[in-house]
Protein backbone atom coordinates (compact mmCIF):
# COMPACT_ATOMS: atom_id res chain seq x y z
CA UNK A 1 0.00 0.00 0.00
CA UNK A 2 2.22 2.31 1.39
CA UNK A 3 4.84 1.64 -2.01
CA UNK A 4 1.75 1.86 -4.42
CA UNK A 5 0.79 5.07 -2.91
CA UNK A 6 4.96 5.99 -3.46
CA UNK A 7 5.05 5.46 -6.70
CA UNK A 8 1.94 7.44 -7.57
CA UNK A 9 3.75 10.29 -5.96
CA UNK A 10 6.88 9.51 -7.99
CA UNK A 11 4.79 9.73 -11.32
CA UNK A 12 2.36 12.92 -10.92
CA UNK A 13 6.08 14.10 -9.83
CA UNK A 14 7.57 13.43 -13.15
CA UNK A 15 4.47 14.92 -14.70
CA UNK A 16 5.26 18.21 -13.30
CA UNK A 17 8.97 18.21 -13.72
CA UNK A 18 9.20 16.94 -16.92
CA UNK A 19 8.12 20.83 -18.77
CA UNK A 20 9.18 22.84 -16.01
CA UNK A 21 12.78 21.19 -16.37
CA UNK A 22 12.41 21.14 -20.31
CA UNK A 23 11.42 24.93 -20.00
CA UNK A 24 14.39 25.91 -18.02
CA UNK A 25 16.54 23.76 -19.66
CA UNK A 26 16.20 24.72 -23.20
CA UNK A 27 15.25 28.46 -22.77
CA UNK A 28 17.18 29.78 -20.00
CA UNK A 29 19.98 27.57 -19.16
CA UNK A 30 21.26 26.28 -22.62
CA UNK A 31 20.71 29.58 -24.45
CA UNK A 32 22.41 31.26 -21.89
CA UNK A 33 25.55 29.32 -21.29
CA UNK A 34 26.06 29.91 -25.61
CA UNK A 35 25.48 33.65 -25.09
CA UNK A 36 28.72 33.35 -23.19
CA UNK A 37 30.67 30.64 -24.90
CA UNK A 38 29.59 33.22 -28.22
CA UNK A 39 31.99 36.17 -26.29
CA UNK A 40 34.39 34.19 -26.08
CA UNK A 41 34.49 33.10 -29.56
CA UNK A 42 36.71 35.04 -31.85
CA UNK A 43 34.00 37.05 -34.13
CA UNK A 44 33.92 35.15 -37.74
CA UNK A 45 33.17 38.91 -39.12
CA UNK A 46 36.48 40.19 -38.71
CA UNK A 47 38.11 36.98 -40.28
CA UNK A 48 39.25 35.11 -37.24
CA UNK A 49 38.38 32.15 -35.48
CA UNK A 50 38.88 30.40 -32.05
CA UNK A 51 38.92 31.12 -28.54
CA UNK A 52 39.42 35.24 -27.51
CA UNK A 53 38.65 37.75 -24.89
CA UNK A 54 38.95 39.93 -27.74
CA UNK A 55 35.21 41.02 -28.01
CA UNK A 56 35.51 42.17 -24.41
CA UNK A 57 38.68 43.62 -25.02
CA UNK A 58 36.29 45.61 -27.59
CA UNK A 59 34.07 46.80 -25.06
CA UNK A 60 37.22 48.72 -23.05
CA UNK A 61 38.89 50.16 -25.93
CA UNK A 62 35.89 51.79 -27.16
CA UNK A 63 35.16 54.68 -25.37
CA UNK A 64 31.77 54.64 -26.58
CA UNK A 65 30.97 51.51 -25.61
CA UNK A 66 31.91 52.03 -22.33
CA UNK A 67 31.01 55.67 -21.71
CA UNK A 68 27.10 53.82 -23.03
CA UNK A 69 27.28 51.28 -20.70
CA UNK A 70 27.74 53.35 -17.23
CA UNK A 71 25.29 56.71 -18.68
CA UNK A 72 22.66 53.24 -18.74
CA UNK A 73 23.90 52.06 -15.08
CA UNK A 74 23.64 55.88 -13.85
CA UNK A 75 20.50 56.69 -14.89
CA UNK A 76 19.13 53.49 -14.21
CA UNK A 77 19.92 53.90 -10.70
CA UNK A 78 18.70 57.40 -10.84
CA UNK A 79 15.12 56.79 -12.34
CA UNK A 80 15.00 53.98 -9.67
CA UNK A 81 15.53 56.26 -6.84
CA UNK A 82 13.28 59.20 -8.50
CA UNK A 83 10.23 56.72 -8.79
CA UNK A 84 10.49 55.51 -5.06
CA UNK A 85 10.24 59.21 -4.24
CA UNK A 86 7.14 59.74 -5.89
CA UNK A 87 5.47 56.12 -5.09
CA UNK A 88 5.68 56.27 -1.61
CA UNK A 89 3.70 59.32 -0.94
CA UNK A 90 1.76 57.99 -3.35
CA UNK A 91 0.49 55.13 -1.69
CA UNK A 92 0.83 56.48 1.96
CA UNK A 93 -2.01 58.50 0.09
CA UNK A 94 -4.41 55.96 -1.42
CA UNK A 95 -3.67 53.17 1.99
CA UNK A 96 -3.84 55.59 4.61
CA UNK A 97 -5.10 59.36 3.70
CA UNK A 98 -7.56 58.88 1.39
CA UNK A 99 -11.34 57.94 2.71
CA UNK A 100 -12.14 54.24 2.66
CA UNK A 101 -14.91 54.50 0.28
CA UNK A 102 -12.58 55.57 -3.01
CA UNK A 103 -10.02 53.77 -1.69
CA UNK A 104 -10.82 51.07 -4.53
CA UNK A 105 -11.16 53.44 -7.14
CA UNK A 106 -8.04 54.85 -6.91
CA UNK A 107 -6.47 51.57 -7.08
CA UNK A 108 -8.43 51.07 -10.18
CA UNK A 109 -7.15 54.10 -11.30
CA UNK A 110 -3.80 53.38 -10.39
CA UNK A 111 -3.53 49.65 -11.97
CA UNK A 112 -5.61 50.95 -15.18
CA UNK A 113 -2.16 51.87 -17.28
CA UNK A 114 -0.49 49.59 -16.60
CA UNK A 115 -2.58 47.66 -18.85
CA UNK A 116 -1.81 49.71 -21.73
CA UNK A 117 1.55 48.93 -23.62
CA UNK A 118 4.71 50.86 -23.14
CA UNK A 119 4.66 52.07 -26.89
CA UNK A 120 1.55 53.49 -26.60
CA UNK A 121 2.60 55.28 -23.85
CA UNK A 122 5.75 56.34 -25.24
CA UNK A 123 3.89 57.58 -28.25
CA UNK A 124 1.04 59.61 -26.48
CA UNK A 125 4.46 61.52 -24.72
CA UNK A 126 6.01 61.86 -27.88
CA UNK A 127 2.62 63.61 -29.47
CA UNK A 128 2.26 65.84 -26.34
CA UNK A 129 5.65 67.32 -26.32
CA UNK A 130 7.51 67.29 -30.13
CA UNK A 131 7.66 70.13 -31.66
CA UNK A 132 4.31 70.76 -33.59
CA UNK A 133 3.03 68.61 -30.57
CA UNK A 134 -0.30 69.05 -28.08
CA UNK A 135 1.95 71.02 -25.60
CA UNK A 136 3.53 73.13 -27.53
CA UNK A 137 -0.13 74.23 -29.52
CA UNK A 138 -1.42 75.28 -26.25
CA UNK A 139 2.05 77.49 -25.02
CA UNK A 140 1.40 79.14 -28.46
CA UNK A 141 -2.24 79.62 -28.17
CA UNK A 142 -1.97 81.34 -25.02
CA UNK A 143 0.84 83.07 -26.26
CA UNK A 144 3.36 82.09 -23.61
CA UNK A 145 5.70 80.42 -26.56
CA UNK A 146 6.51 83.00 -29.42
CA UNK A 147 7.67 80.11 -31.52
CA UNK A 148 7.61 75.93 -31.15
CA UNK A 149 10.25 74.46 -28.74
CA UNK A 150 11.74 70.75 -29.28
CA UNK A 151 11.10 69.84 -25.87
CA UNK A 152 11.69 66.18 -26.94
CA UNK A 153 15.05 64.18 -27.39
CA UNK A 154 16.88 64.88 -24.21
CA UNK A 155 17.67 62.91 -21.35
CA UNK A 156 15.55 64.73 -18.85
CA UNK A 157 12.29 63.70 -20.83
CA UNK A 158 14.06 60.29 -21.21
CA UNK A 159 14.47 60.21 -17.45
CA UNK A 160 10.99 61.10 -17.29
CA UNK A 161 9.48 59.14 -19.72
CA UNK A 162 11.02 56.10 -17.56
CA UNK A 163 9.95 57.03 -14.57
CA UNK A 164 6.23 57.18 -16.32
CA UNK A 165 6.95 53.50 -17.91
CA UNK A 166 7.81 52.23 -14.48
CA UNK A 167 5.56 53.87 -11.51
CA UNK A 168 3.32 51.65 -11.28
CA UNK A 169 5.71 48.69 -10.74
CA UNK A 170 6.66 50.39 -7.51
CA UNK A 171 3.69 51.79 -6.44
CA UNK A 172 1.93 48.47 -6.55
CA UNK A 173 3.87 46.51 -4.50
CA UNK A 174 4.66 48.91 -2.05
CA UNK A 175 0.70 49.39 -1.45
CA UNK A 176 0.75 45.81 -0.95
CA UNK A 177 3.07 46.53 2.28
CA UNK A 178 2.00 49.51 3.34
CA UNK A 179 -1.91 48.13 3.47
CA UNK A 180 -1.01 45.87 6.27
CA UNK A 181 0.65 48.67 8.27
CA UNK A 182 -1.20 48.72 11.62
CA UNK A 183 -2.33 52.72 12.14
CA UNK A 184 -2.09 52.28 15.93
CA UNK A 185 1.61 51.66 15.55
CA UNK A 186 1.49 55.39 13.58
CA UNK A 187 -0.82 56.71 16.20
CA UNK A 188 1.39 55.45 19.24
CA UNK A 189 4.79 57.59 17.82
CA UNK A 190 2.10 60.43 17.31
CA UNK A 191 1.28 60.35 20.90
CA UNK A 192 4.72 59.99 21.82
CA UNK A 193 5.73 63.08 20.03
CA UNK A 194 7.39 62.13 16.90
CA UNK A 195 7.94 64.46 14.03
CA UNK A 196 6.52 63.50 10.95
CA UNK A 197 10.07 62.68 9.55
CA UNK A 198 10.69 60.12 12.40
CA UNK A 199 7.59 58.13 11.80
CA UNK A 200 8.72 58.14 7.91
CA UNK A 201 11.96 56.94 9.23
CA UNK A 202 11.43 54.71 12.10
CA UNK A 203 8.30 53.05 11.20
CA UNK A 204 7.26 53.61 7.68
CA UNK A 205 10.04 52.91 5.64
CA UNK A 206 11.46 49.90 7.63
CA UNK A 207 8.17 48.25 7.25
CA UNK A 208 7.60 48.62 3.72
CA UNK A 209 11.25 47.61 2.95
CA UNK A 210 10.32 44.31 1.71
CA UNK A 211 7.81 45.70 -1.00
CA UNK A 212 10.45 48.97 -1.42
CA UNK A 213 12.89 46.34 -2.50
CA UNK A 214 10.64 44.32 -4.81
CA UNK A 215 9.64 47.11 -6.64
CA UNK A 216 12.94 48.85 -6.87
CA UNK A 217 14.31 45.41 -8.37
CA UNK A 218 11.38 45.39 -10.81
CA UNK A 219 12.29 49.28 -11.96
CA UNK A 220 15.81 48.54 -12.01
CA UNK A 221 15.31 45.74 -14.68
CA UNK A 222 12.82 47.21 -16.55
CA UNK A 223 14.58 50.31 -16.77
CA UNK A 224 17.97 48.98 -17.62
CA UNK A 225 16.58 46.20 -20.35
CA UNK A 226 14.43 49.09 -21.92
CA UNK A 227 14.93 49.65 -25.34
CA UNK A 228 12.15 51.99 -26.47
CA UNK A 229 11.61 54.84 -24.30
CA UNK A 230 15.12 55.59 -24.69
CA UNK A 231 15.55 55.15 -28.42
CA UNK A 232 12.31 57.02 -28.32
CA UNK A 233 12.92 60.36 -26.69
CA UNK A 234 16.24 60.13 -25.68
CA UNK A 235 18.79 62.15 -27.46
CA UNK A 236 20.14 61.18 -31.28
CA UNK A 237 23.76 61.67 -29.22
CA UNK A 238 22.47 59.35 -25.91
CA UNK A 239 22.51 55.92 -26.41
CA UNK A 240 21.54 53.13 -24.29
CA UNK A 241 23.32 50.11 -23.90
CA UNK A 242 20.49 47.92 -25.25
CA UNK A 243 20.67 50.12 -27.92
CA UNK A 244 24.40 49.06 -28.76
CA UNK A 245 23.11 45.54 -28.43
CA UNK A 246 20.78 46.07 -30.28
CA UNK A 247 23.28 47.74 -33.28
CA UNK A 248 25.70 44.69 -33.04
CA UNK A 249 23.25 42.10 -33.90
CA UNK A 250 20.96 43.36 -36.31
CA UNK A 251 22.92 46.04 -37.95
CA UNK A 252 27.01 44.89 -37.97
CA UNK A 253 25.64 41.75 -37.39
CA UNK A 254 28.80 40.96 -34.93
CA UNK A 255 27.34 38.49 -32.88
CA UNK A 256 30.22 37.77 -30.65
CA UNK A 257 30.45 41.29 -29.95
CA UNK A 258 27.18 41.31 -28.95
CA UNK A 259 27.05 38.74 -26.96
CA UNK A 260 29.69 39.91 -25.53
CA UNK A 261 27.86 43.14 -24.52
CA UNK A 262 25.13 41.00 -23.58
CA UNK A 263 26.82 39.21 -20.64
CA UNK A 264 28.31 42.70 -19.29
CA UNK A 265 24.50 44.01 -19.01
CA UNK A 266 23.48 40.46 -17.16
CA UNK A 267 26.58 40.39 -14.99
CA UNK A 268 26.14 44.25 -13.91
CA UNK A 269 21.88 44.11 -13.36
CA UNK A 270 23.01 41.05 -11.40
CA UNK A 271 25.83 42.87 -9.37
CA UNK A 272 23.23 45.60 -8.81
CA UNK A 273 20.78 43.81 -7.91
CA UNK A 274 22.88 41.81 -5.45
CA UNK A 275 24.50 45.09 -3.54
CA UNK A 276 21.00 46.22 -3.13
CA UNK A 277 19.63 42.94 -1.73
CA UNK A 278 22.97 42.92 0.35
CA UNK A 279 22.77 46.31 1.44
CA UNK A 280 18.77 46.21 3.06
CA UNK A 281 19.82 42.52 4.53
CA UNK A 282 16.75 40.89 1.94
CA UNK A 283 16.43 37.62 -0.07
CA UNK A 284 15.40 37.69 -3.45
CA UNK A 285 12.88 34.83 -2.92
CA UNK A 286 11.11 36.87 -0.45
CA UNK A 287 11.20 39.64 -2.82
CA UNK A 288 9.49 37.70 -5.61
CA UNK A 289 6.51 37.52 -2.78
CA UNK B 1 -1.01 62.52 9.68
CA UNK B 2 -3.41 59.66 9.28
CA UNK B 3 -7.09 59.51 8.77
CA UNK B 4 -7.46 58.64 12.87
CA UNK B 5 -4.72 62.01 13.31
CA UNK B 6 -4.89 65.85 13.33
CA UNK B 7 -3.83 67.21 10.01
CA UNK B 8 -2.86 70.75 9.36
CA UNK B 9 -5.11 72.00 6.40
CA UNK B 10 -1.56 72.85 4.16
CA UNK B 11 -1.17 68.76 4.89
CA UNK B 12 -4.21 67.89 3.26
CA UNK B 13 -3.87 69.97 0.51
CA UNK B 14 -0.38 69.66 -0.21
CA UNK B 15 -1.39 65.61 -0.81
CA UNK B 16 -4.73 66.30 -2.68
CA UNK B 17 -2.37 68.43 -4.93
CA UNK B 18 0.04 65.89 -5.34
CA UNK B 19 -2.42 63.25 -6.08
CA UNK B 20 -4.19 64.97 -8.91
CA UNK B 21 -1.00 66.13 -10.26
CA UNK B 22 -0.12 62.59 -10.47
CA UNK B 23 -2.94 61.32 -11.91
CA UNK B 24 -2.67 64.04 -14.90
CA UNK B 25 0.64 62.83 -15.16
CA UNK B 26 -0.60 59.16 -15.67
CA UNK B 27 -3.48 59.90 -18.00
CA UNK B 28 -2.33 62.49 -19.85
CA UNK B 29 -0.69 61.03 -22.88
CA UNK B 30 -3.43 57.69 -23.16
CA UNK B 31 -6.08 60.96 -23.22
CA UNK B 32 -4.31 62.70 -26.12
CA UNK B 33 -3.13 59.48 -27.88
CA UNK B 34 -6.60 58.63 -28.19
CA UNK B 35 -8.74 62.11 -29.06
CA UNK B 36 -6.26 62.72 -31.72
CA UNK B 37 -7.82 59.48 -33.37
CA UNK B 38 -10.81 61.70 -34.00
CA UNK B 39 -8.67 64.75 -35.42
CA UNK B 40 -9.97 64.97 -39.19
CA UNK B 41 -6.29 66.19 -40.04
CA UNK B 42 -3.75 63.78 -41.74
CA UNK B 43 -1.26 63.95 -38.70
CA UNK B 44 -1.69 63.33 -35.14
CA UNK B 45 -1.45 66.45 -33.81
CA UNK B 46 -3.49 70.11 -32.72
CA UNK B 47 -5.00 72.05 -34.44
CA UNK B 48 -8.22 70.39 -33.74
CA UNK B 49 -9.87 69.88 -37.82
CA UNK B 50 -12.99 68.36 -36.55
CA UNK B 51 -14.04 65.42 -35.80
CA UNK B 52 -14.16 61.92 -37.80
CA UNK B 53 -14.37 58.32 -38.05
CA UNK B 54 -11.98 58.39 -40.90
CA UNK B 55 -8.59 56.72 -39.26
CA UNK B 56 -10.95 54.00 -38.37
CA UNK B 57 -13.40 53.68 -41.42
CA UNK B 58 -11.92 55.33 -44.65
CA UNK B 59 -10.86 53.33 -47.61
CA UNK B 60 -8.06 56.22 -49.21
CA UNK B 61 -6.87 57.24 -51.26
CA UNK B 62 -5.72 60.28 -49.33
CA UNK B 63 -6.31 58.30 -45.42
CA UNK B 64 -6.45 54.81 -45.07
CA UNK B 65 -8.25 53.86 -42.03
CA UNK B 66 -7.11 51.05 -39.62
CA UNK B 67 -9.70 48.69 -41.06
CA UNK B 68 -8.75 49.13 -44.23
CA UNK B 69 -5.15 49.05 -43.27
CA UNK B 70 -3.40 45.71 -44.43
CA UNK B 71 -0.15 45.75 -42.97
CA UNK B 72 -1.39 46.85 -39.57
CA UNK B 73 -4.37 44.11 -39.50
CA UNK B 74 -1.71 41.42 -40.35
CA UNK B 75 0.45 42.55 -37.13
CA UNK B 76 -2.85 42.40 -35.03
CA UNK B 77 -3.62 39.25 -36.52
CA UNK B 78 0.30 37.59 -36.06
CA UNK B 79 0.01 39.19 -32.45
CA UNK B 80 -3.08 37.60 -31.25
CA UNK B 81 -2.11 34.42 -32.88
CA UNK B 82 1.36 34.89 -30.87
CA UNK B 83 -0.52 35.45 -27.32
CA UNK B 84 -3.02 32.63 -27.61
CA UNK B 85 -0.33 29.98 -28.23
CA UNK B 86 2.07 31.76 -25.78
CA UNK B 87 -1.34 31.82 -23.22
CA UNK B 88 -1.80 28.49 -23.23
CA UNK B 89 2.06 27.08 -23.19
CA UNK B 90 2.81 29.16 -20.66
CA UNK B 91 -0.46 28.25 -18.36
CA UNK B 92 -0.18 24.94 -18.57
CA UNK B 93 3.53 25.10 -17.69
CA UNK B 94 3.55 27.27 -15.22
CA UNK B 95 0.49 25.75 -13.51
CA UNK B 96 2.56 22.65 -13.68
CA UNK B 97 5.70 24.95 -11.84
CA UNK B 98 3.36 25.67 -9.11
CA UNK B 99 2.36 22.18 -8.70
CA UNK B 100 6.24 21.24 -8.22
CA UNK B 101 7.34 24.48 -6.30
CA UNK B 102 4.66 23.96 -3.58
CA UNK B 103 3.77 20.44 -3.35
CA UNK B 104 6.61 18.05 -4.45
CA UNK B 105 10.01 17.88 -2.92
CA UNK B 106 13.01 16.76 -4.43
CA UNK B 107 16.79 17.26 -4.46
CA UNK B 108 17.53 20.53 -5.90
CA UNK B 109 14.58 22.09 -5.39
CA UNK B 110 15.92 25.52 -4.44
CA UNK B 111 17.93 25.59 -7.03
CA UNK B 112 15.59 25.24 -9.34
CA UNK B 113 13.23 27.35 -7.75
CA UNK B 114 16.10 30.00 -7.86
CA UNK B 115 16.40 29.60 -11.84
CA UNK B 116 12.76 29.54 -12.33
CA UNK B 117 12.84 33.32 -10.38
CA UNK B 118 15.64 34.85 -12.99
CA UNK B 119 13.71 35.57 -16.01
CA UNK B 120 12.60 38.03 -13.73
CA UNK B 121 15.48 39.64 -13.09
CA UNK B 122 17.18 39.08 -17.24
CA UNK B 123 16.33 41.68 -19.06
CA UNK B 124 14.06 40.83 -21.99
CA UNK B 125 16.87 42.13 -24.51
CA UNK B 126 19.55 39.18 -23.35
CA UNK B 127 16.63 36.52 -23.11
CA UNK B 128 15.64 37.39 -26.86
CA UNK B 129 19.68 37.49 -27.63
CA UNK B 130 20.71 34.48 -25.71
CA UNK B 131 17.57 32.18 -27.27
CA UNK B 132 18.29 33.73 -30.75
CA UNK B 133 22.10 32.58 -30.62
CA UNK B 134 20.95 29.16 -29.33
CA UNK B 135 18.46 28.10 -31.67
CA UNK B 136 20.70 29.35 -34.74
CA UNK B 137 23.59 27.42 -33.20
CA UNK B 138 21.07 24.09 -32.56
CA UNK B 139 19.93 24.51 -36.38
CA UNK B 140 23.43 25.00 -37.65
CA UNK B 141 24.06 21.54 -36.19
CA UNK B 142 21.09 20.18 -37.61
CA UNK B 143 22.00 21.55 -40.95
CA UNK B 144 25.46 20.28 -41.02
CA UNK B 145 25.08 16.45 -39.05
CA UNK B 146 22.01 15.72 -40.78
CA UNK B 147 21.22 17.63 -43.67
CA UNK B 148 18.08 19.19 -42.05
CA UNK B 149 16.78 22.44 -42.36
CA UNK B 150 14.62 23.13 -39.56
CA UNK B 151 12.20 26.09 -39.88
CA UNK B 152 11.01 26.20 -35.83
CA UNK B 153 14.67 27.19 -35.20
CA UNK B 154 14.87 30.47 -37.84
CA UNK B 155 13.61 33.59 -36.38
CA UNK B 156 9.93 33.44 -36.94
CA UNK B 157 6.68 32.98 -35.47
CA UNK B 158 7.69 30.26 -33.09
CA UNK B 159 10.50 31.61 -31.95
CA UNK B 160 8.60 34.27 -30.79
CA UNK B 161 6.26 32.33 -29.12
CA UNK B 162 9.29 30.30 -27.35
CA UNK B 163 10.95 33.89 -26.26
CA UNK B 164 7.75 35.56 -24.83
CA UNK B 165 7.10 31.64 -23.47
CA UNK B 166 10.62 31.75 -21.35
CA UNK B 167 9.66 34.12 -19.32
CA UNK B 168 5.98 34.39 -18.85
CA UNK B 169 5.44 31.72 -17.32
CA UNK B 170 7.74 32.53 -14.53
CA UNK B 171 5.02 35.34 -13.65
CA UNK B 172 2.33 32.53 -14.35
CA UNK B 173 3.72 30.06 -11.96
CA UNK B 174 3.82 33.34 -8.87
CA UNK B 175 0.69 33.66 -9.18
CA UNK B 176 -0.98 30.28 -8.85
CA UNK B 177 1.86 29.51 -6.36
CA UNK B 178 0.48 32.25 -4.51
CA UNK B 179 -3.09 30.87 -4.78
CA UNK B 180 -2.09 27.39 -4.08
CA UNK B 181 -0.33 28.38 -1.22
CA UNK B 182 -3.57 29.33 0.95
CA UNK B 183 -5.36 26.01 -0.30
CA UNK B 184 -6.56 23.92 3.04
CA UNK B 185 -4.47 20.03 2.32
CA UNK B 186 -6.97 18.59 3.94
CA UNK B 187 -9.53 18.67 1.07
CA UNK B 188 -7.11 16.42 -0.88
CA UNK B 189 -6.81 14.16 1.84
CA UNK B 190 -10.45 13.77 2.01
CA UNK B 191 -10.46 12.83 -1.54
CA UNK B 192 -7.73 10.77 -1.35
CA UNK B 193 -9.24 8.74 1.55
CA UNK B 194 -12.47 8.49 -0.49
CA UNK B 195 -10.80 6.57 -3.06
CA UNK B 196 -10.14 9.01 -5.62
CA UNK B 197 -6.54 8.76 -7.28
CA UNK B 198 -3.94 11.76 -7.20
CA UNK B 199 -4.87 12.34 -10.81
CA UNK B 200 -8.39 12.69 -9.76
CA UNK B 201 -7.66 14.56 -6.70
CA UNK B 202 -5.60 17.34 -8.82
CA UNK B 203 -8.10 17.49 -12.27
CA UNK B 204 -11.58 17.79 -9.21
CA UNK B 205 -10.40 19.38 -6.34
CA UNK B 206 -7.23 21.37 -6.55
CA UNK B 207 -7.21 22.74 -10.32
CA UNK B 208 -11.11 23.23 -9.12
CA UNK B 209 -10.22 25.29 -6.47
CA UNK B 210 -7.43 27.36 -8.54
CA UNK B 211 -9.70 28.39 -11.32
CA UNK B 212 -9.20 31.99 -11.00
CA UNK B 213 -6.23 32.60 -10.60
CA UNK B 214 -5.31 30.39 -13.30
CA UNK B 215 -7.46 32.65 -15.74
CA UNK B 216 -6.42 35.72 -13.86
CA UNK B 217 -2.78 34.92 -14.75
CA UNK B 218 -3.76 33.56 -18.34
CA UNK B 219 -5.13 37.43 -18.79
CA UNK B 220 -2.14 38.57 -17.82
CA UNK B 221 0.12 36.04 -20.13
CA UNK B 222 -1.69 37.07 -22.82
CA UNK B 223 -1.70 40.56 -22.46
CA UNK B 224 2.28 40.46 -21.77
CA UNK B 225 2.55 38.57 -24.83
CA UNK B 226 0.51 41.02 -26.97
CA UNK B 227 2.04 43.46 -25.55
CA UNK B 228 6.15 42.47 -25.37
CA UNK B 229 8.57 44.18 -27.72
CA UNK B 230 12.06 43.54 -26.15
CA UNK B 231 12.09 39.87 -26.90
CA UNK B 232 10.39 39.87 -29.43
CA UNK B 233 12.57 42.17 -31.35
CA UNK B 234 15.13 39.96 -32.01
CA UNK B 235 13.48 36.85 -32.70
CA UNK B 236 11.04 38.14 -35.14
CA UNK B 237 11.26 37.00 -38.96
CA UNK B 238 9.27 38.29 -41.96
CA UNK B 239 5.40 38.26 -39.78
CA UNK B 240 5.73 41.41 -36.86
CA UNK B 241 3.71 41.83 -34.36
CA UNK B 242 2.16 44.97 -33.82
CA UNK B 243 4.13 46.53 -31.46
CA UNK B 244 6.89 45.74 -33.43
CA UNK B 245 5.00 47.33 -36.53
CA UNK B 246 3.69 50.26 -34.77
CA UNK B 247 7.41 50.99 -33.37
CA UNK B 248 8.80 51.52 -37.05
CA UNK B 249 5.51 53.75 -37.78
CA UNK B 250 6.04 55.84 -34.89
CA UNK B 251 10.10 55.94 -35.61
CA UNK B 252 9.49 57.00 -38.72
CA UNK B 253 6.55 59.49 -38.34
CA UNK B 254 2.79 58.18 -38.65
CA UNK B 255 -0.47 59.30 -39.92
CA UNK B 256 -3.37 59.17 -37.09
CA UNK B 257 -4.11 55.56 -37.86
CA UNK B 258 -1.56 54.82 -34.95
CA UNK B 259 -3.90 56.60 -32.65
CA UNK B 260 -6.84 54.97 -34.01
CA UNK B 261 -4.95 51.21 -33.14
CA UNK B 262 -3.79 53.10 -29.97
CA UNK B 263 -7.37 53.76 -29.10
CA UNK B 264 -8.62 50.43 -29.75
CA UNK B 265 -6.00 48.68 -28.01
CA UNK B 266 -6.33 50.85 -25.17
CA UNK B 267 -9.91 50.44 -25.20
CA UNK B 268 -9.46 46.27 -25.41
CA UNK B 269 -6.83 45.99 -22.28
CA UNK B 270 -8.94 48.41 -19.95
CA UNK B 271 -11.76 45.63 -20.84
CA UNK B 272 -9.23 42.74 -20.14
CA UNK B 273 -8.05 44.87 -16.98
CA UNK B 274 -11.30 44.86 -15.50
CA UNK B 275 -12.22 41.42 -16.06
CA UNK B 276 -8.90 40.49 -14.38
CA UNK B 277 -10.55 42.57 -11.29
CA UNK B 278 -13.42 40.54 -11.16
CA UNK B 279 -11.59 37.46 -11.23
CA UNK B 280 -9.25 39.11 -8.78
CA UNK B 281 -12.26 39.80 -6.73
CA UNK B 282 -13.70 36.39 -6.54
CA UNK B 283 -10.74 34.94 -5.59
CA UNK B 284 -10.80 36.70 -2.26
Amino acid sequence: MLNSRKRKIRWTFVLFFTPVALWLLLLLILPHFELLRMSFVASEYAGKSGVTLENYFGFFKEIIYWRTFVRTAVFSVLVTCIVLAISLPLAFYVTKIAGVKIQGFLMVLILLPFWVSELIRVYGWMILLRESGVIGHFMIALGLWKEPVEMLYNDVVMVMGLVYTTLLFMVVPIIGVMESLDDSLIEAAYDLGAKKLTIWKEIIIPYCMPGIMSGSIIVFMIVLGSYLTPKLMGGKSSLWFTEQIYNQFILYFNWNQGSAFGFLLLLLSSVIIWIALRMTGQKLSDVVK
Amino acid sequence: MIRSLPRSKAYRWGFKAFVIIYFLFLFAPLLVTCVLAFNNSMFPSLPWKGFTLDWFFSDGPQKVGFFHDQKNLRSIWVSLKTAVCVTLLSTVVGTCAAFLFEQESFRFKNALYFLMLAPLVIPGVILGISILLFTNTLGLFFENTFGLDIKLLSPGFWLVVFGQFSFISTLVALVVMARLRKFDPTLEEAALNLGANRLEVIWHITLRYLQPAIIGAAAVAFLMSFENFNTTLFLVGSQSTIPITMYLQVRDGSTPVINAISFILILTSSFLAVVNLIFARKED
